[in-house]
C-alpha cells in the first residue's frame, strides 16, 4: 500500500459519497453544494494524473461558474428554498436497479480489458504536458476545428440562454 | 548544515537537516518528508496568519492617517498590541447561530473563506529558494481560489437565513464572477511576456525589465480586477453598510466574523504581492543590478524576502488608497464598466500585445520596451478619445430630454 | 506501486451509475442535470486516465476532456435558462408535473 493508493481510495470514498448525496439530498441546495465537493474530488483526480492543467480548469470552470449556476437557478425557480417530501419518483427503485445493472455490466468489460492492471510510467524527460495541450489546442494538425467550434458553440450557448431565460419588455 | 548554506538557502537547508534528523531517529524515509512537508505548510500558514494580525494594525493605522485621525495607540508602542486586544475581544464575544440558519453550512463558511486565500500562499515565492510549490498552471490556481472565496460567500449569505445577507451575496457573486473575465484576460499579458504561466518564471523573467512598464495598462487593468476581486471600496456593494447593514456576513459574531475579517485583510495583501510578482519583478526585478560586482548580495533570501513584503506592502497601501478615497459605486455601474469598459480595453491589449511582441522581439532590449510601451499609450489614448466622445454624445441626449 | 488504470475505471463506472440513478429517480429538473454533470464527470475522468496511461505523449484525451468541459458549460448554461424559462409558466420545475406539449 503506497502512499499513492492511500490517496487515491480517500479520494474515491469522498467523491463517491458526495456523488450518492447529490442524487439523494431533499434540499437542492445540498444537493448543489455536494456536487462542488464531488467536482473538488474530481479535480484531486486529475492532480493525481499529473494533469495539472485540468485540474485547475475543472475546479474554474465548475465551481466557479457552473456550481454558482446551478445555485442561482435554485435559488430562482422556487419561493421556499427547504424542500419537503419526497424528491424522487414513486418507482425510484427501477432506476437504482439499472444503476446497479449497469456497473455490473460496465465491471465485467472493465475486467475483460487486456493490460487493464497496468500502472504508468514516468512522463518523459522535458515533457510538459501544460505546453503540449495549448500546441495540440491550437495546431492547425492538431484540434483547432474542434477546439474554433468549441468556442462558437459556447457563444451560441451564451446568446441562446439570455434569450430564453432573459425578459423582454415590448414597448 | 555550514552557517553560509544556511544563509543562502535557509528553508530548505534546514528542511534536508530536520529530514535527515528524523531519518536518524529511524523513521522511513517517506514518512520523514511527510512530516518535513507538513511542519512546512505549518510554518507558513503561521507566518501568514501572524502577518494577518500585523495587518490588522496597519489597516487601522493608515484609514486613521486618511482620515485625519491617530488610531490605534493606547496598548503598546504605536497601539501595536491592539489586534491582540481586537482578537482576545472576538474570542470570547457570543457565538450566535441564528434560528433557521443552515448550522453546518453556516460553520464552513468562514473557514472556507480563509483557506481559499491561504491555499493563494501555497504558490506564492517570498524568494527564488522560498515558496511552497511552483506550479505550472499557477496563473489558473489564482483564477481558481478566487472561485472557492466565491463560494464561501454565498454560503455564507444563504445559509444565514438573512436577506440582507443574500442581497449582499448575490451582489458580491455578481462582481466577482463578472471581474474575472477581464482578470484572466489580462493574465494572460505576463503570460505571453514571460512565455510560462508558473509565478517563479514570470518573476524571473522579469529580471531585466519589469511587465508594469511593458505594459501598464495590464497591469492597471489587473489592479482594478483585483480591487473588484476583494470586494473592497468601490467596489464593495455586498457590504454596503448603509443599505445592507453589513453584507454577506451580517448574522455573523464572534470570532466566526473574525476569520471573514482576517481572510478579507490577508487577500488584500495577498493581492498586493501578486501586483509585485506579475508586474513589479517580485523579489528580484532589479533591472540587472544584481549582476554588477559589489550588488551580488541582492539574491539573496533574506534580502529578496524583505524585497517582497515591501513590494507587497506597497500594492496593499495602494489598495488602501483606493479604498478610503473612493465612494461606493452602484451595481449597474458596476457592471457596465465591466462589461462595456475593461472587457473591450482589456481584449484589445491582450491581442495588441501578442502581436507585437512577436514582431519587436527580434529588436534591442531598450527599442522593445519603447514600443511595447509606446502601444499602450496609443491604445490609452485612443481609449479616452473614444470615452470622450461617448460623453459628448450622452450629453446631447440628455439635454434633448430636458430641454425637449 | 503506483495505482492501476482498473481503479480508475471502476471508479468512474461508478459515478456513471450513481449520475444515471440520478437522472432517472430525481422529480426535479435541476436535480436531474445535476446529475447529468456527474455523468459527464465520469466520462472525463475515463479520458484523463486513458491519456495517462496509454498514450501520455498524445494529446487526444485531454483536449477531449477540454471540449467535454466547454460542452457541459454550454449545456448547463442552455439548460438552466430553459428551466426558469419553464417555471416563469408554468410555476413549476418538477419534470413530471410538465407534462403538457401547449398551454
Amino acid at each position: 500500500m503506497t502512499a499513492e493508493r492511500i490517496v487515491f481510495i480517500l479520494t474515491a470514498i469522498f467523491l463517491l459519497a458526495s456523488a450518492l448525496k447529490v442524487v439523494t439530498s431533499r434540499m437542492l441546495m445540498h444537493a448543489a453544494l455536494w456536487l462542488v465537493a464531488a467536482l473538488f474530488g474530481v479535480a484531486v483526480l486529475f492532480a493525481m494524473l499529473q494533469a495539472s492543467f485540468l485540474a485547475v480548469a475543472q475546479v474554474v470552470v465548475y465551481i466557479g461558474a457552473i456550481a454558482i449556476l446551478f445555485i442561482f437557478t435554485d435559488m430562482l425557480t422556487r419561493k421556499d428554498l427547504r424542500d419537503q417530501g419526497q424528491q424522487t419518483r414513486s418507482n425510484w427503485w427501477l432506476p437504482a436497479l439499472l444503476g446497479l445493472l449497469l456497473l455490473v455490466g460496465l465491471s465485467s468489460i472493465i475486467l475483460g480489458i487486456p493490460g487493464v492492471d497496468r500502472t504508468f510510467t514516468a512522463l518523459p524527460e522535458g515533457f510538459d504536458p501544460v505546453r503540449s495541450l495549448g500546441i495540440a489546442l491550437v495546431s492547425p494538425d492538431a484540434y483547432v476545428l474542434p477546439f474554433e467550434v468549441a468556442s462558437v458553440l459556447l457563444l451560441a450557448a451564451l446568446v441562446g440562454a439570455v434569450y430564453l431565460a432573459g425578459v423582454f419588455k415590448k414597448d | 548544515m555550514s552557517f553560509t548554506e544556511f544563509l543562502n538557502n535557509p528553508i530548505g537547508s534546514l528542511a534536508t537537516w530536520l529530514t535527515g534528523l528524523l531519518s536518524g531517529w529511524g523513521l522511513s524515509n517517506m514518512l520523514a518528508v511527510l512530516l518535513v512537508t507538513l511542519v512546512g505548510i505549518t510554518v507558513l500558514i503561521v507566518f501568514a496568519m501572524v502577518l494577518d494580525i500585523m495587518l490588522v494594525w496597519v489597516e487601522r493605522k493608515v484609514v486613521a492617517r486618511f482620515q485625519d485621525r491617530l488610531g490605534p495607540n493606547r496598548i503598546g508602542p504605536f497601539g501595536l498590541i491592539q489586534p491582540f486586544a481586537d482578537i482576545i475581544k472576538l474570542v470570547i464575544k457570543e457565538d450566535i447561530t441564528p434560528a433557521g440558519a443552515d448550522k453546518v453550512i453556516y460553520n464552513i463558511a468562514p473557514v472556507l473563506a480563509a483557506a481559499s486565500v491561504i491555499a493563494l500562499w501555497a504558490i506564492l515565492p517570498l524568494s527564488s529558494k522560498i515558496i511552497g510549490v511552483d506550479l505550472n498552471v499557477g496563473l489558473l490556481y489564482l483564477v481558481a481560489t478566487g472561485a472557492l472565496g466565491t463560494l464561501a460567500i454565498i454560503m455564507a449569505g444563504w445559509s444565514s437565513n438573512n436577506k440582507y445577507a443574500l442581497v449582499g451575496a448575490f451582489r458580491m457573486v455578481a462582481n466577482m464572477i463578472s471581474y474575472e473575465i477581464p482578470m484572466v484576460i489580462v493574465l494572460l499579458i505576463p503570460t505571453i511576456l514571460a512565455n510560462t504561466m508558473s509565478i517563479q518564471g514570470i518573476t524571473q523573467a522579469q529580471s531585466g525589465m519589469w511587465f508594469a512598464i511593458l505594459s501598464p495598462l495590464g497591469f492597471l487593468i489587473f489592479f482594478v480586477c483585483a480591487i473588484a476581486e476583494l470586494g473592497r471600496a468601490p467596489f464593495d456593494l455586498m457590504e454596503a453598510e448603509s443599505e445592507l447593514t453589513a453584507g454577506f456576513n451580517v448574522e455573523y459574531s464572534g470570532m466566526k466574523f473574525g476569520w471573514f475579517f482576517a481572510s478579507e485583510l490577508l487577500h488584500a495583501f495577498t493581492f498586493g504581492g501578486f501586483v509585485a510578482l506579475l508586474f513589479f519583478g517580485g523579489y528580484g526585478g532589479f533591472f540587472g543590478l544584481e549582476k554588477i560586482n559589489g550588488f551580488g548580495w541582492l539574491t539573496n533570501p533574506f534580502v529578496e524576502v524583505v524585497v517582497f513584503i515591501a513590494k507587497a506592502m506597497f500594492g496593499y497601501w495602494a489598495i488602501m488608497w483606493v479604498k478610503y478615497s473612493m465612494p461606493r459605486i452602484r451595481i449597474d455601474h458596476m457592471l457596465a464598466f465591466n462589461w462595456k469598459f475593461l472587457v473591450p480595453l482589456s481584449l484589445v491589449v491582450l491581442v495588441t500585445t501578442a502581436i507585437l511582441n512577436k514582431v519587436l522581439i527580434v529588436l534591442p532590449a531598450w527599442q522593445y520596451t519603447l514600443g511595447m510601451f509606446a502601444s499602450n499609450l496609443v491604445i490609452a489614448s485612443g481609449t479616452f478619445e473614444i470615452l470622450r466622445a461617448a460623453a459628448r454624445k450622452q450629453r446631447k441626449i440628455e439635454k434633448i430630454l430636458v430641454r425637449p | 506501486m503506483s495505482v492501476p488504470l482498473s481503479w480508475y475505471l471502476f471508479l468512474a463506472a461508478a459515478l456513471f451509475c450513481i449520475g444515471l440513478y440520478g437522472v432517472l429517480a430525481r422529480k426535479n429538473a435541476i436535480a436531474m442535470l445535476l446529475a447529468v454533470e456527474l455523468m459527464l464527470n465520469a466520462v472525463n475522468i475515463n479520458l484523463v486516465a486513458f491519456w495517462r496511461y496509454l498514450r501520455p505523449v498524445q494529446m487526444s484525451g485531454q483536449v477531449f476532456a477540454v471540449i467535454v468541459i466547454a460542452v457541459a458549460a454550454a449545456e448547463v448554461a442552455v439548460g438552466l435558462a430553459l428551466i426558469i424559462s419553464v417555471f416563469r409558466r408554468r410555476k413549476t420545475v418538477m419534470a413530471d408535473e410538465i407534462d403538457l406539449m401547449k398551454w
